[in-house]
């Protein structure tokens, strides 16, 4: 076992004991000098020294993603700009990014956090680790550039774009372990077919490291089969620190949460009472180590649940369910809630659609238009129109079958759906908005 | 006599017939035929051109999706009742049309169509073709 892995089975007891210790430091910390955090604990009657047990951060306000926009670009950093050595910046789609100011002792944990990610998945100093996420204010090329060379790896840094040069790079220099979106892996397979390139013949690539946007169980099985990798889930999120938080092992179908530096907790989205492991919930995070811009119970908006038992692997920090959705990525359709996550796990059961696909929403004066685009792969493609419209009915079937509405299914040619290199917008939603 | 036909997947949208025509222009193919089958999502195009090899690659590497069917060409009467003896030939021997267009007016007494049957063989052995 790598020496990195060590903590990863801390016995649970003195994980608990560890926790409550760093707890006690940082609720302190943040009281003292994030005004924000101070008035709201103030509001509440609640103060720093009534944290004597894990269970009493309950009592504890919540902060949010709207917290970070309104106190950008410096409201909740805590530490003097002597201290701070990074700021990553995450853009929000409406209005002001926010921004993230760290410490050199934050970017060290970030960096020992993906480490264990990567030495969980199996890959090792011998592995040539492919970072074609994007690199800069966006967290996930530098997270998973710093975690490869502490693991030691070959780290080879193409950053996202410019695929045929990835691809021969990835042939030539023997690329093990690639990090990027699923969505950039799907394409670089497409281009890498148009390239006459075989992944499993031409290449030496064992791991793919997905994250930063939801996938499905059934996008990571095709990612599997077309490829020929392990595809591993990394999940992070820039207000937290940046993938490498938690981790797919082996055994688990869900996350290892380094719950050492991140503790997890998850509540009710509409009550915000905490629930038990094993509930579903929205998860929450809070920053044990991190005095840059530390993070006490920040709402991710991601749904999920934390498992209860312990994972055949050993470790001993809880897991997590893997995200298949945002409490901010459902839709409303003609009345009905739908997470796109639905959508693609029903497509996915057809194996003549590729995985890429769009789903589109447009006001008209009566009912508003539902509309799924969807791919037809190469080998699906008939001269016959009637072999086209019968699948057409069968994909309609199955997404109907699953989220209860009948949307208008259009199959388009194989490469013609927009291809992302970073994060891919899959829902078009041009509607009227009511409010 | 059967032959090869490419047929490639059109969105509908404007140019992409005139995309594919021309790539084929540019290359020197030549069009003999072309049938256009379409709904209101996405077209089918299926042609029949003078050198087939180089139309499927030129088409491919313009980027559309191409497949390459056997079709089959068949000689018909140009007269009153040369259609209906040939559809009753077809339905004695069971066989059935998937679809068909024409390919060209022969020289005065007779007409060429391109059929696709769901049996190839067995309509070529029922026309004696």
């Amino acid at each position: 076992m790598n020496k990195i892995s060590e903590k990863d089975y801390m016995e649970t007891g003195a994980l608990r004991k560890l926790q409550l210790e760093k707890l006690q430091e940082l609720i302190p910390y943040e009281y003292e000098r994030v005004p924000l955090f101070r008035r709201r604990c103030d509001e509440k009657g609640v103060k720093p020294r009534d944290l004597a047990t894990l269970a009493d951060l309950a009592k504890f306000p919540f902060m949010k993603k709207t917290d970070l926009r309104d106190e950008y670009p410096y409201g909740l950093t805590a530490a003097p700009m002597k201290d701070i050595v990074r700021f990553h910046c995450s853009s929000g789609t409406t209005g002001k990014p926010i921004c993230i100011p760290s410490t050199r002792e934050d970017i060290e944990i970030w960096t020992e956090s993906a480490a264990r990610c990567l030495a969980m998945y199996g890959i090792a100093e011998e592995d040539v680790l492919q970072v074609s996420y994007g690199y800069g204010l966006f967290t996930g090329g530098l997270g998973a550039h710093y975690g490869g060379e502490r693991l030691g790896c070959a780290v080879l840094p193409t950053g996202a774009g410019n695929t045929e040069k990835q691809i021969m790079l990835m042939k030539d220099l023997g690329t093990t372990a690639i990090a990027c979106t699923p969505s950039y892996f799907l394409h670089l397979a497409d281009v890498a077919t148009k390239m006459g390139v075989d992944f499993r013949r031409d290449t030496k690539l064992k791991h793919g490291i997905f994250g930063a946007e939801p996938w499905t169980d059934e996008m990571r099985r095709r990612i599997e089969e077309v490829s020929g990798i392990t595809a591993h889930d990394i999940y992070g999120l820039t207000e937290i620190a940046g993938p490498g938080v938690a981790g797919n092992c082996p055994y688990c179908n869900g996350l290892h949460i380094w719950e050492d530096h991140f503790y997890p907790e998850i509540v009710d989205p509409d009550t915000l009472e905490v629930l038990p492991d094993g509930e579903e919930g929205e998860l929450v995070f809070t920053t044990l180590d991190r005095r840059g811009t530390p993070m006490v119970r920040y709402r991710t908006r991601d749904i999920s649940r934390l498992q209860t038992g312990r994972c055949k692997c050993g470790r001993t920090m809880r897991v997590m369910d893997r995200i298949h959705a945002r409490t901010d990525d459902m839709l409303i359709i003609h009345g009905v809630n739908v997470f796109p996550s639905q959508i693609e796990t029903s497509l996915m059961k057809i194996p003549e659609v590729a995985p890429h696909y769009q789903i589109y929403l447009e006001s008209t004066d009566t009912l508003d238009l539902f509309e799924i685009k969807v791919e037809v792969t190469p080998e699906a493609f008939s001269d016959n129109i009637r072999d086209l419209e019968e699948l057409r009915k069968r994909v309609l079937m199955v997404v109907k079958t699953i989220i209860g509405l009948t949307p208008k299914i259009t199959l388009v040619g194989p490469g013609t759906l927009p291809r992302s290199e970073g994060k891919i917008k899959r829902v078009i939603d041009n509607r009227r908005k009511a409010k | 006599m059967t032959v090869k036909q490419i047929s490639i997947f059109l969105e509908n949208r404007p140019g992409q017939l005139a995309k594919a025509s021309r790539a084929l222009a540019e290359n020197g193919v030549n069009i003999a035929t072309l049938s256009l089958a379409d709904t209101t999502d996405f077209g089918i195009v299926r042609m029949i051109v003078d050198d087939h090899d180089k139309g499927y690659d030129v088409l491919a590497k313009a980027g559309f999706t191409v497949r390459q069917t056997e079709v089959v060409m068949v000689k018909v009467a140009d007269r009153p009742g040369g259609m209906a003896e040939l559809m009753e030939k077809l339905d004695k021997a069971g066989v059935d049309i998937e679809y068909s267009y024409a390919y060209a007016l022969g020289s005065g007494d007779s007409a060429i169509l391109i059929f696709r049957f769901n049996d190839n063989a067995k309509a070529e052995a029922a026309l004696g073709a």
